[in-house]
């Protein structure tokens, strides 16, 4: 599914991924973890094509592809999704509006044909139940207004709606009580199937109480220092992270 | 991403060709006898002459407004201009079968057909090219009505005591400098009568299009609503590519009396000019409605995408007690436009009330100046006026600015006013990217919600346009 060797990226002057390898797997979760400052969320938004970083080393292969020759809508119409850390607001779009067009610009990069607005309600419906949400949220405007739990959990919404091959959750956790973060994993668990895979960048190891990972990787300093199975998550939880730190230091 | 924005908003102009057609045209310049030849060639009656010379007098001895606007052009030579531009062909006509078949594919060029089977229905339209009205359509259903919809020409001649009644009465000839040169040299327009009682069924609109070169345009626009009577007027604008400047000078008086309601929507996509500035039309309107009865109603709703230069303030008046004004605006500058728009709502009757949405949309270099004056006279108790002002930026080389007067006499008037300033970003563009919408869709997304306020407000005729001119899909109206 997806293939990193030896990735580096920059902001500016300053280097962020240092050279990153990662493989995953169809039917995968992956866990990336770390202190703030080691790369985590510069990785997601690397993978998507977020503009303001410079990728100047290494390869990404997506489904075969060369990831990073592709614009950014082109990774999402592949089935590439990123759940963001910061959802961005809309004013004056609907949710309902918002997220047909993405729909249909996913369907039409596929061949598929696009949906009128009732066929997308139908679909929508059983999408909502995932994420415990009612139709009245589908009216209010993107993310205008809505608390923080309720953008992350507009994130789970969007990505169940759209479908991914390979999703990548950016501290999705980060900010949620303890039922929110319930719906947000149980959103993320039953989306699970043998041919998508999720990378969840987190920097706690609470949310992997709910989404159980095949994998977890450590990040310091813009480099992986320690990849392990599930357990490898508790033992973060108990020790921290100073005992992996990179001698090089991690970027601030 | 300020590359992609340009190509958007920069898209070609499409109605920018010329319509190859023999016409009447007046010589350069403007002194009386030009004014004489303008009256005479629309037979017109001694007192509008009158009217038109006494206006001119005033002219000559103002000056154009340069200090106070924030627009930056030369000043214009109008001596070099033309005042007087019609195609031969266009005589008075008994039907529109009787017009030019140029002129007929002209508006279907422009995507209004002027031939009534294939009209939108519920929309009658006034066609006016250069100086002239080259046809107005469903005229007879609308007399049925009571309903007078048709040329200022018309209605000087067939219509003169309700002409002379109301001209002037909301924009006086002595206003301002480009409503004192409107009144000389005005040549044609639309003017509409809706009788007491009388809810006009269809959509009247207005097609406006520029075409000879070196001309002005300086059309009179007279909407009248007796006691009652409700109307929604359309007015739109087009004109070719040259890379001189052309002069637009407008004058609109609405007149609503007691119960009556107007809802006037404008569209202006003006040519704007080139990437280096050259070319556009300057568009220096003076748009102003009175609210004479108690409970009428005025509301203004437009979308400004053309013209190099905007000055334009539509305005209401409300005299009558428990009167409404409302100002609902979106106006967009690229490239070297220049906009400087806004509104006065004038209380003067109790318990009048006003509301103002202005969303100014700022792209390439281009500079948006809101400027709007909301006063409350003394007898005006209970007014209340509502104002929120919105910028939007796009790029790094345009600019927002904002000049509100408020001016209350009447202790017990409250005036609100909120202002936002926004800039696209591109964590907000890249969040629709990464669902799957190019940069393109991705603007007019945003672009789209941030005007959503003001095309709710317009005819969906008028959405529909509105929506095509941003390049965006819309939202909800369109259905």
């Amino acid at each position: 599914m997806l293939q990193i060797r030896g990735l580096r990226a920059s902001a500016g002057e300053k280097e962020i991924l240092r050279g990153i390898d990662l493989t995953v797997h169809a039917g995968e979760v992956h866990a990336v973890m770390g202190p703030n400052g080691s790369g985590k969320s510069t990785l997601a938004q690397v993978l998507a094509g977020h503009p303001a970083y410079e990728v100047t080393a290494g390869e990404v292969l997506y489904q075969g592809q060369d990831l990073l020759a592709m614009d950014p809508e082109e990774r999402a119409q592949a089935g590439l999704f990123l759940a963001f850390q910061y959802p961005v607001e809309i004013p004056g779009i609907s949710n309902a509006y918002f997220l047909r067009a993405a729909y249909n610009e996913i369907r039409k990069a596929r061949g598929l044909e696009e949906v009128d607005s009732m066929d997308f309600l139908d679909l929508l419906e059983e999408k909502l139940r995932l994420v415990e949400w009612g139709p009245e949220i589908m009216g209010r405007a993107v993310n205008s207004g809505f608390s923080g739990g309720e953008k992350k959990r507009n994130e789970i919404l969007q990505m169940a709606v759209l479908e991914p091959r390979l999703a990548i959750l950016d501290e999705t956790d980060s900010g949620l009580d303890i039922d929110a973060l319930r719906i947000v994993a149980n959103g993320v668990n039953a989306l699970r199937r043998p041919d998508n895979a999720t990378i969840v960048v987190t920097h706690y190891q609470r949310l992997l109480n709910f989404i159980i990972p095949d994998r977890v990787h450590v990040l310091s300093g813009g480099r992986i220092v320690k990849s392990g199975g599930k357990e490898l998550a508790f033992e973060l939880e108990e020790r921290g992270y100073e005992w992996l730190e990179d001698p090089v230091g991690a970027v601030s | 991403m300020s590359s992609s924005v340009e190509t958007l908003v920069n898209k070609e102009y499409k109605y920018g060709f010329v319509t190859d057609i023999e016409s009447d045209i007046a010589p350069k310049g403007l002194n009386e006898d030009i004014i004489r030849l303008i009256s005479a060639k629309k037979g017109e009656p001694e007192w509008l002459l009158e009217w038109r010379l006494k206006a001119f007098r005033g002219w000559i001895k103002m000056t154009e407004p340069h200090n106070w606007p924030n627009i930056r052009y030369q000043p214009v030579d109008y001596q070099a201009l033309r005042y007087y531009a019609a195609p031969k062909t266009a005589k008075p006509l008994g039907s529109l079968d009787e017009v030019d078949p140029k002129l007929l594919e002209t508006y279907q060029k422009l995507g209004i057909p002027l031939s009534e089977q294939k009209l939108l229905a519920g929309v009658a339209v006034d066609a006016i090219f250069d100086s002239v009205s080259v046809g107005t359509t469903y005229k007879a259903k609308l007399a049925e009505a009571g309903i007078i919809f048709c040329s200022f020409g018309e209605a000087v001649r067939e219509h003169p005591d309700l002409v002379r009644a109301y001209l002037g009465s909301v924009v006086p000839a002595s206003d301002n400098f480009f409503a004192a040169l409107n009144a000389a040299v005005f040549s044609d327009g639309s003017f509409v009568f809706v009788p007491k009682g009388v809810q006009c069924p269809m959509e009247l609109s207005t097609y406006f299009r520029i075409n000879a070169a070196e001309t002005g345009q300086f059309e009179r626009t007279l909407i009248i609503a007796e006691e009652g009577a409700s109307v929604s007027y359309l007015e739109g604008c087009t004109a070719p590519k040259r890379d001189e400047n052309q002069l637009h000078a407008a004058v609109v008086e609405l007149v609503a009396l007691e119960g009556a309601s107007i809802k006037y929507s404008t569209v202006q996509n003006w040519y704007a000019g080139d990437e280096h500035g050259r070319g556009g039309i300057f568009n220096f309107v003076t748009k102003r409605g009175k609210c004479a009865g108690r409970k009428s109603k005025i509301s203004w709703t437009q979308v400004e995408t053309g013209s190099a230069i905007t000055w334009k303030y539509p305005s209401v008046i409300l005299q009558g007690d428990d009167s409404v004004g409302e100002f609902y605006s979106v106006a967009v500058v690229n490239g070297k436009q220049q906009a400087d728009t806004g509104t006065k709502m004038i209380h003067m009757g109790r318990n009048t009330r006003s509301t103002i949405v202005s969303k100014g949309i700022s792209a390439g270099q281009g500079q948006n100046s809101y400027r709007g004056l909301v006063k409350v006279l003394p007898k005006a108790a209970g007014a209340r006026n509502y104002t929120q002002c919105d910028s939007m930026l796009i790029g790094n080389r345009c600019g927002a600015h904002t000049f509100p007067y408020i001016d209350v006499q009447n202790s017990t008037a409250s005036v609100e006013h909120e202002a936002s300033t926004s800039k696209i970003g591109e964590d907000q563009i890249f969040y629709l990217k990464q669902r799957g919408l190019n940069t393109e869709n991705a603007i007019s997304m945003i672009v789209n919600g941030f005007c959503k306020e003001v095309f709710k407000e317009l005819p969906m005729e008028f959405a529909v346009e509105a929506q095509k001119l941003l390049g965006v899909s819309l939202e909800g109206s369109v259905g």
